[in-house]
């Protein structure tokens, strides 16, 4: 058995969080007006100033944030692994200040591709720099982005397992179910099974209600060390557990695509945490499809290999089940403004601090944020947990 | 063939309209792309560790051989479909090879071990499966090169599975 590291448990706390969001899948604000707007409610939430802050994570240029916010962290990082880039941020974050390199670290999110699109924005569209093997082995083969390789990965599921279309609707619907309760969801009426199944095929097997939104969407988390989290305004919500693994870029190259990197990022960061699945009170596991929300049920253990399907086909997923999982409506009803893993944070310390209103899980101590980020392609799971959980 | 150009320097009416994204040729590819205009499928392979190699690199990424232990093998062009999707919505996508129809991408395990990407095509969209037997077919692309695509495996029925491997 390898030694399992603890220096990073309980070392940090998320302080302060923000995000806005709106049913109509359209906010006024953009760039980095939106970027600052929730970088100061975040810090507000915590109680915080921006010359508290010490480190600053984005997705694209930490530099040209911490810039424009006219501070000078110590701590940089501008990972970018897609939607799972916040766990990622949260992760190193929190490694960085049990390391003793920063105290108060920020990260944000802002996307407004439906306002982009309505208010005829020009869009620049940004690339990864090097080389780019997908435009020599996958583009020409008119591939549909992102939703091609999740439908590849449905198929091989339901090819392997027996998975149904019917099981991957019940996910979208117990997930209908929290939007239902949450009024600053995009969705906010009842979804069938029936529904989902008769929403037009889009890359079969999935059918349009089984893909994430286009909405925008923006957000910030603060992350501080212990000692300073417990004199702040909120409770604390502590970091027990991060770990990330990658397995590819593109998906012709996933080793297996009924199993991701998350059965590795899931196992440490629960391995770090001291935990079994049982005991995670609500799960916020990236919904970019419904096969995505399936393969998080497996890889991180809750249901064995292959099960998911059955697993979920019970309704435990939604309100007053047994596992309650994407409480906010998730990515397939809540907000996906591009890179959703913002809101799995956010979400996640809402239950926590017990500010889930009338989704609130009771006595929610324990949470998952499981970010998947590209194509199935990187995996990044956070732990986090109240002072009862330490 | 290349297209040529009219003498003054634009294009003359002969040029071949692409139908989809012309693959670039990458840093360690060259010699797949010029065997396809052959219409001959090769697989870069490690002789260190004695497996395939897809995409092509410049060292293996399984046993770390580099130069002398990589060569490059013809492939069978047998494969067996891993995973597919129907395209149902062409417009989305933006290509036009299939005439506004949907057309099938899937992903094929060849005999030699590597998967790729592909159109699996000369078949109704429905009749592509998971575990169906194929073989290689090709699209000539703008410049002279041609694209792999696959389709239902002739002759051999479904007994041409995803066993065996050329040694």
């Amino acid at each position: 058995m390898p030694r399992v590291d603890r220096t990073l448990r309980g070392a940090s706390a998320v302080v302060g969080i923000a995000d806005d969001v709106s049913p109509t899948g359209e906010l006024d604000r953009t760039g980095r007006a939106l970027e600052v707007a929730m970088i100061l409610e975040a810090l507000d939430d915590a109680g915080l100033s921006l010359s508290d802050v010490d480190g600053v994570c984005h997705a694209e240029s930490s530099m040209g944030l911490a810039e424009y916010l006219g501070i000078h962290p110590r701590f940089t990082d501008s990972t970018m692994t897609g939607g799972s880039s916040f766990e990622v941020h949260l992760e190193h974050a929190a490694a960085a200040i049990a390391a003793g390199v920063c105290d108060v670290v920020v990260s944000v999110y802002a996307s407004t591709p439906r306002s982009d699109r309505t208010q005829k924005r020009p869009v620049t569209r940004r690339f990864p720099g090097g080389p780019n093997p997908m435009a020599e082995w996958e583009w020409p083969y008119g591939m549909r982005m992102p939703m091609g390789p999740y439908a590849l990965a449905a198929s091989r599921h339901m090819h392997q397992y027996g998975t149904t279309s019917a099981q991957l609707a019940q996910i979208a619907v117990s997930t209908r179910e929290w939007a239902v309760r949450n009024p600053r969801a995009r969705y906010q009426t009842p979804l069938t099974i029936d529904d989902v199944l008769a929403s037009p095929m889009q890359s079969s097997p999935l059918h349009l209600l089984d893909c994430c939104l286009v909405t925008d969407g923006a957000g910030a988390f603060v992350l501080a060390s212990a000692g300073r989290a417990r004199s702040l305004r909120k409770p604390p919500v502590y970091v027990l557990g991060a770990a990330t693994c990658h397995d590819h870029m593109m998906i012709s190259q996933m080793p297996d695509l009924t199993v991701t990197p998350g059965t590795v990022s899931g196992a440490n960061a629960m391995a770090m945490a001291g935990i079994s699945p049982a005991e995670v009170d609500v799960l916020m596991g990236y919904d970019s499809f419904t096969i995505t929300a399936l393969l998080h049920l497996e890889d991180l253990g809750f249901c064995p290999k292959g099960e998911g399907g059955p697993f979920a086909a019970d309704g435990k997923l939604g309100p007053g089940g047994s596992l309650p999982m994407n409480t906010n409506g998730g990515g397939l009803s809540f907000t996906h403004p591009g890179m959703y893993g913002m809101f799995l944070i956010t979400e996640a310390v809402r239950q926590l601090r017990g500010e889930g209103e009338a989704r609130q899980v009771p006595g929610a101590q324990m949470a998952v944020a499981h970010g998947s980020g590209m194509v199935l392609s990187c995996m990044s799971t956070a732990v986090l947990g109240t002072e009862a959980t330490l | 063939m290349a297209g040529t150009r009219g003498t003054d320097g634009t294009r003359g009416n002969d040029k071949p309209v692409p139908t989809r994204m012309e693959p670039p040729v990458g840093a360690d590819s060259a010699p797949f792309w010029a065997a396809t205009r052959e219409s001959v499928l090769l697989v870069q392979w490690c002789t260190d560790c004695d497996r395939g190699i897809f995409y092509p690199r410049s060292f293996c990424p399984m046993c770390g051989s580099s130069g002398s232990g990589l060569e490059w093998r013809t492939a069978s062009g047998r494969g067996t479909v891993y995973a597919a999707t129907t395209e149902n919505n062409p417009a989305a996508t933006g290509v036009t090879f299939s005439n506004g129809e949907p057309y099938v991408v899937a992903l094929v395990d060849l005999e030699e071990g590597v998967r790729m990407m592909t159109n699996v095509v000369g078949c109704p969209t429905d009749d592509v499966h998971v575990g169906m037997a194929v073989e290689v077919t090709w699209e000539p692309l703008t410049d002279g090169r041609q694209l792999p695509l696959f389709t239902p495996a002739s002759g051999q029925g479904p007994a041409a599975g995803p066993a065996g491997g050329s040694k």
